[in-house]
């Protein structure tokens, strides 16, 4: 089976626009020579904290943002070559899910309008056909069919979101982005749309790419987990081979600093607390970038970038010190 | 750990014009004590800090109860008086640490403020003490930080440089409010780190308020669950999470997807969404999500009662919470 999107290389710089730096013509590298595929139907979850650059990846896995190198290639086709056109063709079966759901409706449109525009818009349907499909849509996601003629503000944060993955799923994409889907959510209610982002997909399989700085929330969704630090992948696994042995310094210790909820599991847990902070951007380290809060570094750290290689059957990371 | 009691509230019921966000809540707070106060957005946790303070915005008000501290009312002060307090015996640490410091001032100028408010100090014997409270929260280079402006530091820096200020004056309280929500999990483990030894080497009580269950997990001595404007159950933290005995935390345990649990298992739903603050409704304010909810639920609002030993909670059936599934 040929992957449904297959990214190589993929480089993303962004100008600096502010400060000292800005009339010097210095780019921040946001994503620095990324591999990933994602197979049908399945979901990748990609995890970092913030600014390793996952949602400008996601950005640019939708053509939001233009790499600076690399390929993006979805179905075959690398949407680098294609015009406007092409690529607006393409767009119809990559969709995105944001992170707020407040700030991504129109607060002016009614909720049917929202979830029927992309249909709309490329002529797809109208009139009463067009109707009849947001209605379903909306059942599909927990919604009642009157809601169509409400508008987002009547709506809680949970409710907004099931209407906005209804409108990513109006033209019944092949890969939607997740960023940071339920972040912005309550904590009981986050379940609610994590059950339902597990059963659209069993029920309409359609792969996931997504992009969660919470590892617990990645781990049940995701078939494969690629974690991000400063542009770069750094480890790449099954789910549960990730999970129950991870191999890179920084899964290790990103996984310590998730507080389990059990009072006696986590107080019992030998804690690996990271050192400093991540580096600015525009100071990006030489040689590998997480060693300058790796509690592993060696000399090669500091002068050699490491390759993303197996190291086990399946899990690949980028580390000198794994052998 | 825990000492006497430092701080008492008692019936607390903060209003925005008639709806009730904060009704009823009573609870003490001992020396040494980490107590999480812990509820998700609107359920009244902040304004309840914030009325502790004596820092309610404009809308709201405490419309009855107190809040004693040192044998006093902190409620019926005067702003002078309640000047002298805070800061002094009671200090807040906010969830945005870049939005709280003030930006125009050195972190130097800050810390000094703080400490000179309180105390007949001389500038150079400040910038001492501003020093040494740096290091004690753990900022590298601590003599170019206190030149620098909280926009060159990053959100972590600015969250220790938020508590070095909070902590200035040795405060017998300290209320955090959702210190660690702005930062990444490394941080936040720093964070809460250097909030337990803080606990540890200065005996202050910390009321922690977080919307995260893994951080009561892992910081807290004591729990208070809260749920529109009420406090529904409180524990001490190893019994609440072996046996919630209200259905509001034994459902929110159970739907959290977690680095221990069976990532292939369907989460655990609450179904519909949270009620709005003071909405008014009679009897148990959980009751229109509670899979254990009877005609009595809706009807009669159950009161905070002893179940077992040093533990309270507020539902007619307590007794049946993690019996059905």
């Amino acid at each position: 089976m040929s992957p449904l999107l297959d990214v190589r290389g993929l480089r993303v710089d962004y100008p600096v626009r502010t400060g000292a730096f800005a009339r010097r013509g210095l780019t921040i590298r946001a994503v620095d020579g990324v591999d990933l595929r994602i197979e049908p139907g399945e979901t990748l979850g990609l995890v970092g904290e913030s600014g390793c650059g996952k949602s400008t990846l996601g950005n640019a896995v939708l053509g939001i943002v233009r790499p600076t190198g690399g390929t993006v290639v979805f179905e075959g086709t690398d949407l680098a070559g294609l015009d406007a056109n092409g690529l607006r063709r393409a767009r119809r079966h990559m969709q995105m899910i944001f992170q707020d759901p407040y700030a991504s409706l129109n607060p002016r449109m009614r909720v049917g309008e929202s979830v029927g525009e992309p249909l709309l818009v490329r002529s797809l349907l109208r009139g009463s056909a067009l109707r009849a499909r947001v209605g379903s849509l909306l059942d599909l996601v927990g919604l009642d069919v009157s809601h169509m003629d409400r508008y987002p503000h009547e709506f809680s944060g949970g409710q907004r979101q099931r209407i906005g993955i209804a409108r990513a799923l109006a033209l019944e994409p092949k890969l939607v982005v997740c960023d940071e889907p339920v972040s912005a959510l309550d904590v009981s209610v986050r379940s609610q749309i994590l059950n339902l982002l597990v059963d659209l997909q069993r029920r309409l399989g359609m792969a996931y790419l997504f992009i969660s700085h919470d590892l617990s929330v990645v781990r049940h969704v995701s078939d494969r987990v690629a974690v991000m630090y400063l542009g770069r992948i750094v480890e790449r696994a099954a789910r549960d081979t990730l999970f129950a042995r991870p191999l890179h310094p920084y899964t290790e210790a990103l996984m310590s600093a998730i507080p389990l909820p059990d009072p006696r599991r986590q107080r019992s847990r030998p804690p690996i607390v990271l050192r400093g902070e991540l580096p600015r951007p525009t100071e990006a380290p030489a040689g590998c970038p997480f060693h300058t809060r790796c509690p592993l570094v060696a000399d090669v750290c500091r002068r050699v970038a490491p390759r993303l290689d197996e190291k086990a059957p399946g899990q690949f990371v980028s580390c000198h010190l794994r052998p | 750990m825990a000492g006497d009691p430092i701080l008492a509230v008692e019936r607390l019921d903060v209003a925005i014009g008639a709806a009730r966000v904060v009704d009823g809540v009573t609870f003490a707070l001992a020396s040494g004590e980490i107590l999480a106060l812990v509820g998700e957005s609107g359920c009244g946790k902040s304004m309840t800090a914030l009325a502790i303070m004596g820092l309610l915005p404009p809308v709201a008000r405490a419309v009855s109860g107190r809040v004693v501290l040192d044998g006093a009312n902190l409620l019926a002060l005067s702003e002078a008086e309640m000047r002298g307090v805070r800061g002094a015996r009671v200090s807040i640490v906010f969830q945005e640490p870049t939005s709280s410091l003030d930006p125009v001032m050195t972190v130097g100028d800050q810390l000094i403020e703080a400490l000179r408010a309180h105390r007949p100090l001389r500038r150079d014997e400040a910038r001492r003490q501003a020093l040494a409270m740096l290091e004690a929260v753990g900022i590298a280079e601590p003599i170019r930080r206190l030149a620098q402006y909280p926009f060159e530091l990053s959100g972590g820096m600015c969250q220790r440089v938020m508590i070095a200020t909070a902590l200035a004056c040795k405060p017998a309280v300290l209320l955090a409010d959702e210190p660690t929500t702005a930062l990444d999990v490394t941080i936040q483990a720093q964070i809460l780190g250097l909030i337990k030894d803080i606990r540890a080497e200065t005996g202050a009580a910390v009321l922690l308020i977080t919307h995260d269950m893994g951080v009561v997990a892992d910081a807290a001595d004591r729990v208070l669950v809260m749920y529109a404007g009420r406090i529904v159950e409180a524990a001490p933290v190893e019994a609440l999470f072996a046996a919630p005995r209200h259905p509001y935390t034994w459902l929110l345990l159970r739907s959290l997807p977690r680095l221990d649990g069976d990532p292939k298992a369907r989460l655990s739903v609450i179904e519909g969404v949270v009620p709005r603050a003071g909405a008014g409704l009679a009897g148990c304010r959980f009751a229109p999500r509670c899979p254990l909810a009877t005609a009595r639920c809706h009807e009669v609002e159950p009161e905070l009662a002893p179940v077992g030993e040093s533990r309270t909670v507020a539902c007619w059936h307590s007794d049946q919470v993690g019996r059905a599934s």
